[in-house]
Protein backbone atom coordinates (compact mmCIF):
# COMPACT_ATOMS: atom_id res chain seq x y z
CA UNK A 1 0.00 0.00 0.00
CA UNK A 2 1.90 2.74 -1.07
CA UNK A 3 2.36 4.99 -4.29
CA UNK A 4 5.65 5.69 -5.16
CA UNK A 5 6.90 8.87 -7.30
CA UNK A 6 10.01 9.73 -9.08
CA UNK A 7 9.35 12.08 -12.02
CA UNK A 8 10.92 15.13 -14.04
CA UNK A 9 9.27 17.55 -16.23
CA UNK A 10 10.00 20.62 -18.36
CA UNK A 11 7.30 23.42 -18.95
CA UNK A 12 9.43 26.63 -20.36
CA UNK A 13 11.82 27.42 -17.64
CA UNK A 14 9.83 25.58 -14.97
CA UNK A 15 11.48 22.17 -13.88
CA UNK A 16 9.71 19.69 -11.86
CA UNK A 17 11.26 17.25 -9.76
CA UNK A 18 9.34 15.19 -7.61
CA UNK A 19 10.07 12.48 -5.88
CA UNK A 20 8.63 11.10 -2.66
CA UNK A 21 6.82 7.86 -1.07
CA UNK A 22 3.37 8.32 0.77
CA UNK A 23 2.26 4.92 2.32
CA UNK A 24 -1.04 4.58 3.65
CA UNK A 25 -2.16 7.82 6.08
CA UNK A 26 -2.15 11.26 4.44
CA UNK A 27 1.01 12.52 3.19
CA UNK A 28 1.08 16.03 2.62
CA UNK A 29 2.97 18.26 -0.28
CA UNK A 30 3.34 21.26 1.31
CA UNK A 31 4.46 24.44 -0.84
CA UNK A 32 4.02 28.25 -2.11
CA UNK A 33 1.74 28.43 -5.31
CA UNK A 34 3.49 27.68 -8.43
CA UNK A 35 5.40 25.14 -6.56
CA UNK A 36 4.25 22.29 -8.51
CA UNK A 37 2.31 20.65 -6.16
CA UNK A 38 -0.69 20.60 -8.36
CA UNK A 39 1.53 19.74 -11.19
CA UNK A 40 2.44 16.45 -9.30
CA UNK A 41 -0.56 15.82 -8.30
CA UNK A 42 -1.84 16.00 -11.91
CA UNK A 43 1.37 14.13 -13.29
CA UNK A 44 -0.08 11.31 -10.74
CA UNK A 45 -3.45 11.02 -11.85
CA UNK A 46 -2.24 11.11 -15.71
CA UNK A 47 -3.74 14.41 -16.87
CA UNK A 48 -0.30 15.50 -17.39
CA UNK A 49 2.61 13.38 -18.87
CA UNK A 50 6.25 13.88 -16.94
CA UNK A 51 9.10 13.98 -19.04
CA UNK A 52 10.70 10.52 -17.27
CA UNK A 53 10.45 9.01 -14.14
CA UNK A 54 8.38 6.52 -12.66
CA UNK A 55 4.73 5.84 -11.18
CA UNK A 56 3.88 3.16 -9.01
CA UNK A 57 0.62 2.31 -7.17
CA UNK A 58 0.76 -0.75 -4.85
CA UNK A 59 3.53 -2.55 -7.22
CA UNK A 60 1.37 -1.42 -10.59
CA UNK A 61 3.12 0.95 -12.61
CA UNK A 62 1.01 3.68 -13.65
CA UNK A 63 3.74 5.16 -15.47
CA UNK A 64 7.46 4.50 -16.82
CA UNK A 65 9.56 6.45 -19.23
CA UNK A 66 12.17 3.68 -19.81
CA UNK A 67 9.39 1.20 -20.31
CA UNK A 68 6.74 3.54 -22.50
CA UNK A 69 4.18 2.73 -20.13
CA UNK A 70 1.70 5.35 -19.30
CA UNK A 71 -1.48 4.47 -18.61
CA UNK A 72 -4.81 6.66 -19.15
CA UNK A 73 -6.24 8.71 -16.26
CA UNK A 74 -9.49 5.99 -16.57
CA UNK A 75 -6.97 3.04 -16.00
CA UNK A 76 -5.25 4.17 -12.96
CA UNK A 77 -8.11 3.97 -10.19
CA UNK A 78 -6.88 7.44 -8.77
CA UNK A 79 -9.18 9.80 -6.70
CA UNK A 80 -8.94 13.62 -7.54
CA UNK A 81 -10.20 16.22 -5.61
CA UNK A 82 -9.66 19.33 -7.39
CA UNK A 83 -9.95 22.68 -5.46
CA UNK A 84 -13.04 23.97 -6.74
CA UNK A 85 -14.42 20.22 -6.64
CA UNK A 86 -15.19 20.00 -10.61
CA UNK A 87 -18.83 18.64 -9.83
CA UNK A 88 -20.71 18.52 -13.37
CA UNK A 89 -22.72 21.49 -13.01
CA UNK A 90 -25.16 19.61 -15.36
CA UNK A 91 -26.06 16.84 -13.22
CA UNK A 92 -27.43 16.43 -9.54
CA UNK A 93 -25.96 15.09 -6.72
CA UNK A 94 -27.05 11.66 -7.05
CA UNK A 95 -25.47 11.70 -10.79
CA UNK A 96 -22.69 13.11 -9.80
CA UNK A 97 -21.63 10.50 -6.66
CA UNK A 98 -22.69 7.65 -9.55
CA UNK A 99 -20.24 8.97 -11.94
CA UNK A 100 -17.31 7.25 -11.62
CA UNK A 101 -19.09 3.83 -10.79
CA UNK A 102 -18.98 2.85 -14.28
CA UNK A 103 -21.58 1.97 -16.56
CA UNK A 104 -24.29 -0.24 -14.82
CA UNK A 105 -23.71 1.82 -11.45
CA UNK A 106 -25.17 -0.16 -8.53
CA UNK A 107 -27.95 2.21 -7.00
CA UNK A 108 -28.15 0.62 -3.55
CA UNK A 109 -24.49 1.41 -3.33
CA UNK A 110 -25.03 5.31 -4.24
CA UNK A 111 -27.91 5.48 -1.66
CA UNK A 112 -25.21 3.99 1.19
CA UNK A 113 -22.87 6.34 -0.02
CA UNK A 114 -25.24 9.74 -0.23
CA UNK A 115 -26.32 8.47 3.50
CA UNK A 116 -22.72 8.18 5.01
CA UNK A 117 -22.06 11.48 3.59
CA UNK A 118 -25.51 13.14 4.77
CA UNK A 119 -26.13 14.23 1.50
CA UNK A 120 -29.01 11.38 1.06
CA UNK A 121 -31.87 15.01 0.85
CA UNK A 122 -29.44 16.77 -1.79
CA UNK A 123 -29.34 13.97 -4.02
CA UNK A 124 -31.75 15.80 -6.38
CA UNK A 125 -29.72 18.95 -6.65
CA UNK A 126 -27.64 20.40 -8.94
CA UNK A 127 -24.10 21.74 -7.93
CA UNK A 128 -24.87 25.50 -7.83
CA UNK A 129 -27.85 24.62 -5.23
CA UNK A 130 -25.28 23.29 -2.81
CA UNK A 131 -22.86 25.67 -0.15
CA UNK A 132 -19.27 24.75 -0.33
CA UNK A 133 -19.32 22.42 2.77
CA UNK A 134 -21.54 20.47 1.01
CA UNK A 135 -20.13 20.26 -2.42
CA UNK A 136 -16.82 19.15 -0.62
CA UNK A 137 -19.14 16.29 0.78
CA UNK A 138 -20.33 15.14 -2.57
CA UNK A 139 -16.57 15.52 -4.38
CA UNK A 140 -15.52 13.80 -1.70
CA UNK A 141 -18.45 10.83 -1.85
CA UNK A 142 -17.48 10.46 -5.38
CA UNK A 143 -14.29 9.51 -4.97
CA UNK A 144 -14.64 6.90 -2.33
CA UNK A 145 -18.05 5.79 -4.91
CA UNK A 146 -15.09 5.45 -7.39
CA UNK A 147 -13.14 2.70 -4.79
CA UNK A 148 -10.53 4.32 -5.86
CA UNK A 149 -6.47 3.18 -4.92
CA UNK A 150 -4.88 6.41 -4.30
CA UNK A 151 -6.43 10.00 -3.54
CA UNK A 152 -5.41 12.99 -4.38
CA UNK A 153 -6.40 15.99 -2.75
CA UNK A 154 -5.84 19.49 -4.51
CA UNK A 155 -5.91 22.24 -1.87
CA UNK A 156 -9.75 21.03 -0.66
CA UNK A 157 -9.97 23.61 1.68
CA UNK A 158 -9.28 26.60 0.11
CA UNK A 159 -12.48 27.38 -1.08
CA UNK A 160 -13.90 26.92 2.10
CA UNK A 161 -15.22 30.03 5.04
CA UNK A 162 -12.69 29.18 7.81
CA UNK A 163 -14.98 29.24 10.74
CA UNK A 164 -15.98 25.71 9.42
CA UNK A 165 -13.21 24.53 8.22
CA UNK A 166 -11.81 22.71 10.81
CA UNK A 167 -15.13 20.43 11.19
CA UNK A 168 -13.80 19.75 8.08
CA UNK A 169 -10.61 18.79 8.38
CA UNK A 170 -10.98 16.31 10.79
CA UNK A 171 -14.12 14.78 9.25
CA UNK A 172 -11.82 13.99 6.00
CA UNK A 173 -8.93 13.85 8.71
CA UNK A 174 -10.57 9.98 9.78
CA UNK A 175 -12.25 9.14 6.32
CA UNK A 176 -8.85 9.11 4.86
CA UNK A 177 -7.56 7.27 7.82
CA UNK A 178 -10.43 4.89 7.89
CA UNK A 179 -10.19 4.05 4.37
CA UNK A 180 -6.68 2.88 4.67
CA UNK A 181 -4.95 3.99 1.01
CA UNK A 182 -2.16 6.78 0.34
CA UNK A 183 -3.60 10.11 0.20
CA UNK A 184 -1.58 12.95 -0.70
CA UNK A 185 -2.90 16.23 0.56
CA UNK A 186 -1.94 19.45 -1.36
CA UNK A 187 -1.61 22.70 0.75
CA UNK A 188 -0.15 25.87 1.31
CA UNK A 189 -0.93 26.15 4.55
CA UNK A 190 1.23 24.97 7.57
CA UNK A 191 -2.03 25.00 9.71
CA UNK A 192 -4.17 22.61 7.44
CA UNK A 193 -1.13 19.60 6.81
CA UNK A 194 -0.77 20.12 10.64
CA UNK A 195 -4.62 19.26 11.47
CA UNK A 196 -4.69 16.70 8.44
CA UNK A 197 -1.61 14.65 7.51
CA UNK A 198 0.92 12.29 9.15
CA UNK A 199 3.94 13.08 6.67
CA UNK A 200 4.94 16.41 5.17
CA UNK A 201 7.56 16.45 2.15
CA UNK A 202 8.10 20.02 1.17
CA UNK A 203 7.89 21.33 -2.06
CA UNK A 204 10.36 24.69 -3.68
CA UNK A 205 10.34 25.79 -6.87
CA UNK A 206 10.00 22.43 -8.64
CA UNK A 207 11.49 20.33 -6.02
CA UNK A 208 10.77 18.49 -3.67
CA UNK A 209 12.69 17.86 -0.42
CA UNK A 210 13.12 15.35 1.93
CA UNK A 211 9.96 13.54 3.87
CA UNK A 212 9.72 14.01 7.57
CA UNK A 213 7.25 13.06 10.29
CA UNK A 214 4.93 15.85 11.09
CA UNK A 215 5.48 16.66 14.42
CA UNK A 216 9.49 16.39 13.43
CA UNK A 217 8.77 18.48 10.74
CA UNK A 218 7.42 21.21 12.96
CA UNK A 219 10.40 20.71 15.85
CA UNK A 220 13.06 20.47 12.64
CA UNK A 221 12.19 21.11 9.56
CA UNK A 222 15.97 20.51 8.24
CA UNK A 223 16.22 23.17 5.61
CA UNK A 224 15.79 26.95 5.43
CA UNK A 225 12.89 26.38 2.90
CA UNK A 226 10.80 24.04 4.68
CA UNK A 227 11.44 26.04 8.17
CA UNK A 228 9.67 29.10 6.54
CA UNK A 229 6.88 26.85 5.07
CA UNK A 230 6.55 25.34 8.86
CA UNK A 231 5.99 29.04 9.66
CA UNK A 232 9.18 29.88 11.41
CA UNK A 233 9.21 34.08 11.74
CA UNK A 234 13.02 34.36 12.73
CA UNK A 235 15.72 32.72 10.11
CA UNK A 236 19.10 34.28 9.91
CA UNK A 237 22.66 33.28 8.13
CA UNK A 238 24.92 31.28 11.07
CA UNK A 239 28.72 30.94 11.43
CA UNK A 240 29.84 27.93 12.97
CA UNK A 241 32.41 28.96 16.02
CA UNK A 242 33.01 26.03 17.07
CA UNK A 243 31.50 22.99 18.33
CA UNK A 244 29.07 24.58 20.57
CA UNK A 245 28.53 28.15 19.14
CA UNK A 246 26.97 29.66 16.31
CA UNK A 247 27.10 33.41 15.36
CA UNK A 248 23.45 34.33 14.11
CA UNK A 249 25.18 36.25 11.31
CA UNK A 250 21.79 38.46 10.91
CA UNK A 251 21.45 39.52 14.82
CA UNK A 252 24.67 40.15 16.19
CA UNK A 253 24.39 37.20 18.56
CA UNK A 254 26.52 34.03 19.32
CA UNK A 255 24.36 31.34 20.41
CA UNK A 256 25.18 28.84 22.47
CA UNK A 257 23.64 25.21 20.89
CA UNK A 258 24.78 22.83 23.33
CA UNK A 259 24.15 19.81 21.21
CA UNK A 260 26.73 18.49 17.68
CA UNK A 261 26.52 20.46 15.15
CA UNK A 262 26.44 19.10 11.75
CA UNK A 263 28.44 20.57 9.38
CA UNK A 264 26.26 21.68 6.22
CA UNK A 265 24.39 24.00 8.37
CA UNK A 266 23.83 27.38 6.86
CA UNK A 267 21.15 29.05 8.83
CA UNK A 268 19.42 28.91 12.09
CA UNK A 269 15.54 29.18 12.62
CA UNK A 270 13.95 30.53 15.71
CA UNK A 271 10.08 30.20 16.26
CA UNK A 272 8.75 34.09 17.38
CA UNK A 273 6.26 31.44 20.69
CA UNK A 274 9.92 30.42 21.69
CA UNK A 275 11.50 33.66 22.98
CA UNK A 276 10.57 34.66 26.51
CA UNK A 277 11.03 37.60 29.00
CA UNK A 278 11.05 35.30 31.73
CA UNK A 279 13.90 33.08 32.22
CA UNK A 280 12.72 29.35 32.49
CA UNK A 281 14.44 25.98 33.12
CA UNK A 282 17.49 25.38 30.51
CA UNK A 283 16.97 28.48 28.77
CA UNK A 284 20.44 28.98 27.95
CA UNK A 285 20.52 31.56 26.05
CA UNK A 286 19.96 35.85 26.42
CA UNK A 287 20.32 38.23 24.49
CA UNK A 288 19.43 42.52 25.01
CA UNK A 289 17.92 44.00 22.33
CA UNK A 290 18.68 47.71 22.41
CA UNK A 291 14.81 49.01 20.73
CA UNK A 292 11.91 47.14 20.15
CA UNK A 293 9.10 47.61 17.76
CA UNK A 294 5.72 46.46 19.33
CA UNK A 295 3.04 45.47 17.12
CA UNK A 296 -0.67 44.81 18.37
CA UNK A 297 -2.79 41.87 16.50
CA UNK A 298 -6.42 40.77 17.36
CA UNK A 299 -5.13 38.49 20.33
CA UNK A 300 -1.06 38.72 20.92
CA UNK A 301 1.42 41.45 20.61
CA UNK A 302 4.31 41.17 18.34
CA UNK A 303 7.41 42.44 19.08
CA UNK A 304 10.54 43.65 17.09
CA UNK A 305 13.41 43.35 18.50
CA UNK A 306 16.48 45.17 17.94
CA UNK A 307 19.55 44.00 18.54
CA UNK A 308 22.83 46.43 18.66
CA UNK A 309 24.64 44.52 15.87
CA UNK A 310 21.48 43.24 14.32
CA UNK A 311 20.98 43.87 11.00
CA UNK A 312 16.98 42.62 10.86
CA UNK A 313 15.11 42.74 14.81
CA UNK A 314 13.90 39.25 15.82
CA UNK A 315 10.12 38.45 15.87
CA UNK A 316 8.80 37.96 19.27
CA UNK A 317 5.01 36.63 19.84
CA UNK A 318 3.41 36.94 23.33
CA UNK A 319 -0.63 36.54 24.63
CA UNK A 320 -2.13 39.74 25.11
CA UNK A 321 -2.85 38.26 28.89
CA UNK A 322 -4.02 41.57 30.63
CA UNK A 323 -3.68 44.06 28.00
CA UNK A 324 -1.13 45.53 28.88
CA UNK A 325 1.59 46.16 26.12
CA UNK A 326 4.61 44.75 26.75
CA UNK A 327 7.59 46.44 28.11
CA UNK A 328 11.06 46.03 26.26
CA UNK A 329 13.80 46.51 29.18
CA UNK A 330 15.08 43.16 30.20
CA UNK A 331 16.76 40.40 28.52
CA UNK A 332 15.44 37.49 26.67
CA UNK A 333 15.84 34.15 27.00
CA UNK A 334 15.78 31.19 25.10
CA UNK A 335 16.45 27.50 24.87
CA UNK A 336 19.04 25.92 22.59
CA UNK A 337 16.64 23.42 22.46
CA UNK A 338 14.38 25.59 20.18
CA UNK A 339 17.24 26.52 18.17
CA UNK A 340 16.69 24.88 14.78
CA UNK A 341 19.80 24.18 12.80
CA UNK A 342 18.98 24.44 9.32
CA UNK A 343 20.92 23.69 5.91
CA UNK A 344 20.39 25.25 2.41
CA UNK B 1 -57.47 43.00 -45.07
CA UNK B 2 -59.30 41.55 -48.16
CA UNK B 3 -56.85 41.96 -50.61
CA UNK B 4 -54.45 39.91 -48.04
CA UNK B 5 -56.59 37.33 -47.98
CA UNK B 6 -57.21 36.97 -51.57
CA UNK B 7 -52.91 36.63 -51.71
CA UNK B 8 -53.58 33.65 -49.06
CA UNK B 9 -56.05 31.90 -51.27
CA UNK B 10 -54.13 32.51 -54.13
CA UNK B 11 -50.66 31.54 -52.83
CA UNK B 12 -48.47 28.96 -53.94
CA UNK B 13 -47.00 27.32 -50.46
CA UNK B 14 -44.19 25.27 -51.93
CA UNK B 15 -41.52 28.29 -51.17
CA UNK B 16 -42.53 27.79 -47.66
CA UNK B 17 -41.86 24.17 -47.77
CA UNK B 18 -38.80 24.00 -49.67
CA UNK B 19 -37.32 26.67 -47.54
CA UNK B 20 -38.66 24.45 -44.29
CA UNK B 21 -36.91 21.44 -45.92
CA UNK B 22 -33.85 23.11 -46.93
CA UNK B 23 -33.41 25.00 -43.89
CA UNK B 24 -33.47 21.43 -41.68
CA UNK B 25 -31.56 19.41 -43.54
CA UNK B 26 -28.88 21.90 -43.93
CA UNK B 27 -29.07 22.91 -40.02
CA UNK B 28 -28.85 18.78 -39.31
CA UNK B 29 -25.88 18.40 -41.74
CA UNK B 30 -24.59 21.55 -39.86
CA UNK B 31 -24.96 20.44 -36.33
CA UNK B 32 -22.90 17.53 -36.57
CA UNK B 33 -20.45 18.90 -38.93
CA UNK B 34 -19.64 21.87 -37.02
CA UNK B 35 -19.35 20.31 -33.33
CA UNK B 36 -17.21 17.65 -35.12
CA UNK B 37 -15.23 20.66 -36.66
CA UNK B 38 -14.78 22.72 -33.98
CA UNK B 39 -13.85 19.69 -31.50
CA UNK B 40 -11.04 19.05 -34.06
CA UNK B 41 -9.75 22.74 -34.29
CA UNK B 42 -10.16 22.89 -30.29
CA UNK B 43 -7.86 19.96 -29.89
CA UNK B 44 -5.22 20.67 -32.65
CA UNK B 45 -2.11 23.21 -32.28
CA UNK B 46 -2.01 26.43 -32.68
CA UNK B 47 -0.95 26.06 -36.54
CA UNK B 48 -3.00 23.83 -37.25
CA UNK B 49 -5.90 25.89 -35.35
CA UNK B 50 -5.26 29.36 -37.78
CA UNK B 51 -5.32 27.30 -41.04
CA UNK B 52 -8.45 25.06 -40.40
CA UNK B 53 -10.26 28.16 -38.34
CA UNK B 54 -10.00 30.20 -41.59
CA UNK B 55 -11.03 27.88 -44.12
CA UNK B 56 -13.93 26.48 -41.85
CA UNK B 57 -14.61 30.56 -41.20
CA UNK B 58 -14.07 31.37 -44.96
CA UNK B 59 -18.17 31.01 -46.16
CA UNK B 60 -19.37 33.37 -43.23
CA UNK B 61 -16.66 36.00 -44.24
CA UNK B 62 -17.28 35.95 -48.18
CA UNK B 63 -19.54 37.09 -50.09
CA UNK B 64 -22.81 34.44 -50.25
CA UNK B 65 -21.93 35.07 -54.41
CA UNK B 66 -18.60 34.39 -54.43
CA UNK B 67 -19.30 31.43 -52.42
CA UNK B 68 -22.25 30.42 -55.08
CA UNK B 69 -19.78 30.75 -57.71
CA UNK B 70 -17.50 28.41 -56.24
CA UNK B 71 -19.69 25.76 -55.49
CA UNK B 72 -21.24 26.45 -59.01
CA UNK B 73 -17.19 25.77 -60.31
CA UNK B 74 -16.92 22.91 -58.52
CA UNK B 75 -20.57 21.38 -59.04
CA UNK B 76 -20.45 22.13 -62.71
CA UNK B 77 -21.56 19.05 -65.12
CA UNK B 78 -18.67 20.23 -67.07
CA UNK B 79 -15.57 19.45 -64.33
CA UNK B 80 -14.59 16.75 -62.75
CA UNK B 81 -16.54 16.79 -59.48
CA UNK B 82 -19.51 17.21 -60.83
CA UNK B 83 -18.69 14.79 -63.61
CA UNK B 84 -17.95 12.15 -60.98
CA UNK B 85 -20.62 12.56 -58.89
CA UNK B 86 -23.10 12.35 -61.87
CA UNK B 87 -21.05 9.50 -63.66
CA UNK B 88 -20.48 7.21 -60.35
CA UNK B 89 -24.11 8.56 -58.06
CA UNK B 90 -26.24 10.19 -60.92
CA UNK B 91 -26.05 12.44 -58.68
CA UNK B 92 -26.75 16.21 -60.03
CA UNK B 93 -25.97 19.40 -57.82
CA UNK B 94 -26.43 21.98 -59.86
CA UNK B 95 -30.15 23.32 -60.01
CA UNK B 96 -31.38 20.77 -58.01
CA UNK B 97 -33.33 21.14 -54.46
CA UNK B 98 -29.62 19.31 -53.65
CA UNK B 99 -28.02 22.71 -54.75
CA UNK B 100 -30.20 24.20 -52.47
CA UNK B 101 -29.20 22.05 -49.38
CA UNK B 102 -25.29 22.39 -50.31
CA UNK B 103 -25.54 26.18 -50.94
CA UNK B 104 -27.54 26.82 -47.50
CA UNK B 105 -25.00 23.74 -45.53
CA UNK B 106 -21.98 25.89 -46.90
CA UNK B 107 -23.38 29.31 -45.46
CA UNK B 108 -24.67 28.35 -42.47
CA UNK B 109 -21.93 26.17 -41.31
CA UNK B 110 -19.70 28.73 -40.09
CA UNK B 111 -22.13 29.77 -37.38
CA UNK B 112 -22.68 26.61 -36.23
CA UNK B 113 -18.61 25.36 -36.34
CA UNK B 114 -18.13 28.90 -34.74
CA UNK B 115 -20.61 29.16 -31.51
CA UNK B 116 -19.81 25.25 -30.88
CA UNK B 117 -15.86 25.91 -30.92
CA UNK B 118 -16.61 29.27 -28.65
CA UNK B 119 -18.59 27.10 -26.36
CA UNK B 120 -15.88 24.12 -26.45
CA UNK B 121 -13.64 26.84 -25.69
CA UNK B 122 -15.07 27.78 -22.08
CA UNK B 123 -15.25 24.78 -20.58
CA UNK B 124 -13.75 23.75 -17.50
CA UNK B 125 -10.78 21.68 -18.21
CA UNK B 126 -10.70 20.00 -14.87
CA UNK B 127 -14.38 18.77 -15.14
CA UNK B 128 -12.89 16.92 -18.20
CA UNK B 129 -10.07 15.83 -16.15
CA UNK B 130 -12.18 14.73 -13.35
CA UNK B 131 -14.24 12.68 -15.43
CA UNK B 132 -11.11 10.82 -16.47
CA UNK B 133 -9.90 9.98 -13.38
CA UNK B 134 -13.49 8.68 -12.75
CA UNK B 135 -12.82 6.03 -15.36
CA UNK B 136 -15.29 7.78 -18.07
CA UNK B 137 -14.61 6.79 -21.12
CA UNK B 138 -13.91 9.90 -23.78
CA UNK B 139 -16.95 9.05 -25.42
CA UNK B 140 -19.21 9.02 -22.20
CA UNK B 141 -17.41 12.19 -21.66
CA UNK B 142 -17.94 14.06 -24.76
CA UNK B 143 -22.14 13.08 -24.36
CA UNK B 144 -22.80 13.78 -20.55
CA UNK B 145 -19.97 16.29 -19.77
CA UNK B 146 -19.17 18.46 -22.18
CA UNK B 147 -22.33 18.54 -24.49
CA UNK B 148 -24.54 19.88 -21.71
CA UNK B 149 -21.56 22.49 -20.15
CA UNK B 150 -21.30 24.12 -24.28
CA UNK B 151 -24.81 23.85 -23.98
CA UNK B 152 -26.32 27.23 -24.54
CA UNK B 153 -23.40 28.31 -27.52
CA UNK B 154 -24.44 24.86 -28.90
CA UNK B 155 -28.26 25.57 -28.82
CA UNK B 156 -27.55 29.80 -30.02
CA UNK B 157 -25.25 27.75 -32.74
CA UNK B 158 -28.21 25.92 -34.09
CA UNK B 159 -30.56 28.71 -33.99
CA UNK B 160 -28.38 30.57 -36.26
CA UNK B 161 -27.49 27.99 -38.37
CA UNK B 162 -31.18 27.35 -38.96
CA UNK B 163 -32.25 30.88 -39.36
CA UNK B 164 -29.45 31.69 -41.98
CA UNK B 165 -30.21 28.20 -43.84
CA UNK B 166 -33.85 29.18 -43.92
CA UNK B 167 -33.02 33.00 -45.30
CA UNK B 168 -30.17 31.94 -47.60
CA UNK B 169 -30.20 33.66 -51.29
CA UNK B 170 -26.66 34.16 -52.94
CA UNK B 171 -25.34 30.87 -53.15
CA UNK B 172 -28.86 29.27 -53.45
CA UNK B 173 -29.73 31.32 -55.94
CA UNK B 174 -26.25 30.74 -58.13
CA UNK B 175 -25.98 26.89 -57.30
CA UNK B 176 -29.70 26.04 -57.21
CA UNK B 177 -31.21 28.35 -59.58
CA UNK B 178 -34.97 29.51 -58.85
CA UNK B 179 -37.52 26.52 -60.29
CA UNK B 180 -40.86 27.08 -58.99
CA UNK B 181 -41.70 23.98 -56.87
CA UNK B 182 -38.22 22.57 -56.56
CA UNK B 183 -35.52 24.81 -56.03
CA UNK B 184 -37.61 28.09 -55.40
CA UNK B 185 -36.95 29.32 -51.67
CA UNK B 186 -38.79 32.15 -49.76
CA UNK B 187 -35.98 34.78 -50.62
CA UNK B 188 -35.77 34.31 -54.42
CA UNK B 189 -39.84 34.26 -54.57
CA UNK B 190 -39.49 37.62 -52.82
CA UNK B 191 -36.76 38.83 -55.32
CA UNK B 192 -38.18 37.45 -58.19
CA UNK B 193 -41.55 39.37 -57.46
CA UNK B 194 -39.92 42.67 -56.43
CA UNK B 195 -38.43 42.51 -59.93
CA UNK B 196 -42.09 42.29 -61.65
CA UNK B 197 -43.06 45.22 -58.92
CA UNK B 198 -45.07 42.85 -56.84
CA UNK B 199 -45.13 44.03 -53.76
CA UNK B 200 -48.26 42.73 -52.43
CA UNK B 201 -47.15 39.09 -52.82
CA UNK B 202 -43.43 39.80 -51.49
CA UNK B 203 -44.68 41.82 -48.78
CA UNK B 204 -46.60 38.38 -48.16
CA UNK B 205 -43.49 36.25 -47.97
CA UNK B 206 -41.77 38.86 -45.79
CA UNK B 207 -44.69 38.51 -42.87
CA UNK B 208 -43.96 34.41 -43.32
CA UNK B 209 -39.99 34.55 -42.65
CA UNK B 210 -40.65 37.00 -39.93
CA UNK B 211 -43.42 34.62 -38.58
CA UNK B 212 -41.61 31.80 -39.23
CA UNK B 213 -38.11 33.26 -36.92
CA UNK B 214 -39.79 35.05 -33.79
CA UNK B 215 -41.13 31.55 -33.36
CA UNK B 216 -38.29 29.95 -33.78
CA UNK B 217 -36.33 31.95 -31.44
CA UNK B 218 -38.47 32.25 -28.85
CA UNK B 219 -39.00 28.37 -29.03
CA UNK B 220 -35.41 27.57 -28.66
CA UNK B 221 -35.04 29.73 -26.23
CA UNK B 222 -37.58 28.79 -23.97
CA UNK B 223 -36.07 24.94 -24.29
CA UNK B 224 -32.88 26.48 -23.70
CA UNK B 225 -33.48 27.70 -20.64
CA UNK B 226 -35.72 24.55 -19.24
CA UNK B 227 -32.76 22.20 -19.89
CA UNK B 228 -29.68 24.44 -19.22
CA UNK B 229 -30.77 25.12 -15.55
CA UNK B 230 -27.52 24.81 -13.91
CA UNK B 231 -26.48 28.44 -15.91
CA UNK B 232 -26.09 31.36 -13.45
CA UNK B 233 -28.32 33.93 -14.41
CA UNK B 234 -26.54 37.36 -13.61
Amino acid sequence: MALEVEIRKRIGGFVLHSEFTADRGVFALLGASGSGKSLTLKCIAGIEKPDEGRIVLDGHVLFDSSKKISLPPQKRRVGYMFQDYALFPNMTVRKNVMAGMGRNPDSAAADEILRRFRISDLENRIPSELSGGQKQRVAMARIVAQKPDAILLDEPFAALDSHLKWMLEGEMKQLLESMGKPAVFVSHSRDEVYHMSSSVCCMEQGKTGETLELHEFFRNPGTRAAALLSGCKNITAVRVLDDSHIEAVDYGLVFHIGREIPKDVKYAGIRAHDISDVPGNGWDNEFRPSSAVVQEDPFEWTVYLQNPGGRVPIQWKTPKKDGKRPEVSGPFYLSSRNIMLLRE
Amino acid sequence: MEELFGVLQKADWSPLFISLKTGAVATVISFFLGIFGARKVVKAGPKVKAVADGILTLPMVLPPTVAGFILLIVFSLRRPVGQALYGTFHIKVVQTWLGCIVAATVISFPLMYRNARAAFEQIDVNLVYAARTLGMSEMRIFWTVIIPSAGPGIVSGTVLTFSRALGEYGATSMLAGNIPGRTGTISQKIAMVIQDGDYKTAGFWVLVILVIACLIIVAMNLAASKKLKHIRRY
